[in-house]
């Protein structure tokens, strides 16, 4: 494969896992399996391709697809508030988990694990600031958990689609 | 690449890593709810201003407006809680009546903060 030829295959592995994570954010909203009593507790089913590409190809494209997957996901079905929240906690959890990785002594699993904490804790900070009130902090140990136990989940699908998908790469 | 035995060894750190988070998480969460205290005081900011303080200790109920925004606060028996609400998810409403210093009942969308408050606490209301 030559250069352009190279470049082609990213961007257009990088627009399927773009699309597959578009589709797990729609698939995470609909399903009445996954919508929880408490809302802002979700599986985070979108981490998956995320990890995937920030393993497969790198810290950029993984922000590019979670940045687009974000941006085009609220214009279709959110609104400007859910957007705040959503690229807060993307990106702070996206930096998190490229610096775990850096660090390497983290399994995928560990590095969705922080991912998922600090994808909450992103969204708590944002409505700290919106709301101006110090008290939405102490929805964190309820979401820390769950963002815990839906990392761990997570990661252990992110490390099968690792193991098991080895044709995309380039 | 990493081998078999790195790999072994990751596994280990994400078990180690999830158990301290979690501990972590415990503690902080056990802190929180053994050091509250019965409060006295509800307070209501919506968009982060102050709209008003109400005593815990006598029943009313308050119509919060935020342009069509529109939640209803009970207090009843020395507890808050919120009754209807006009945004579309309802959490605000489906939360249990609050009464400890420091608990509040939050309505991301209409962003209104109830918070229930000790108001003549013996604790300093400022740690510089």
């Amino acid at each position: 494969m030559n250069k352009r030829q190279k470049k082609t295959r990213k961007i257009a592995f990088l627009g399927l896992f773009t699309a597959v994570a578009m589709l797990l954010s729609y698939v995470e909203a609909i399903s009445p399996v996954l919508v929880t009593a408490i809302p802002g507790i979700k599986m985070g089913l979108p981490n998956v391709a995320v990890i995937f590409v920030l393993y497969r190809f790198g810290a950029p494209e993984a922000a590019l697809v979670s940045a687009v997957r974000v941006i085009v996901v609220s214009l279709l079905f959110g609104n400007p508030a859910a957007f705040i929240y959503s690229i807060a906690g993307a990106m702070l959890s996206l930096a998190v988990m490229v610096l775990l990785k850096k660090m390497d002594f983290l399994s995928c699993v560990g590095v969705s694990v922080a991912g998922g904490v600090f994808h909450n804790l992103g969204q708590i900070l944002v409505a700290m600031v919106l709301l101006g009130a110090a008290e939405v902090g102490y929805y964190m140990v309820a979401l820390a958990i769950s963002g815990t136990v839906s990392g761990i989940l997570i990661g252990l699908c992110g490390a099968l689609m690792i193991k098991k998908l080895p044709l995309y790469r380039l | 690449m990493s081998g078999e035995a790195s790999r072994k060894s990751k596994v280990k750190n994400d078990i180690i890593f999830i158990a301290v988070l979690l501990a972590l998480i415990v503690a902080v969460g056990a802190v929180y709810v053994s050091t509250r205290q019965e409060g006295d005081t509800v307070t209501v900011t919506v968009g982060g201003e102050l709209y008003g303080e109400y005593p815990l200790s006598q029943d009313r109920t308050v119509e919060i407006k935020n342009g069509e925004a529109l939640n209803l606060l009970i207090i009843e028996g020395g507890k808050a809680s919120v009754e209807h609400a006009s945004c579309p998810d309802g959490v605000c409403a489906a939360h249990r009546p609050i009464s400890r210093d420091g608990e509040s009942i939050i309505c991301l969308p209409n962003e209104v903060v109830v918070t229930v408050r000790k108001k003549n606490a013996d604790a300093p209301d400022i740690i510089v």
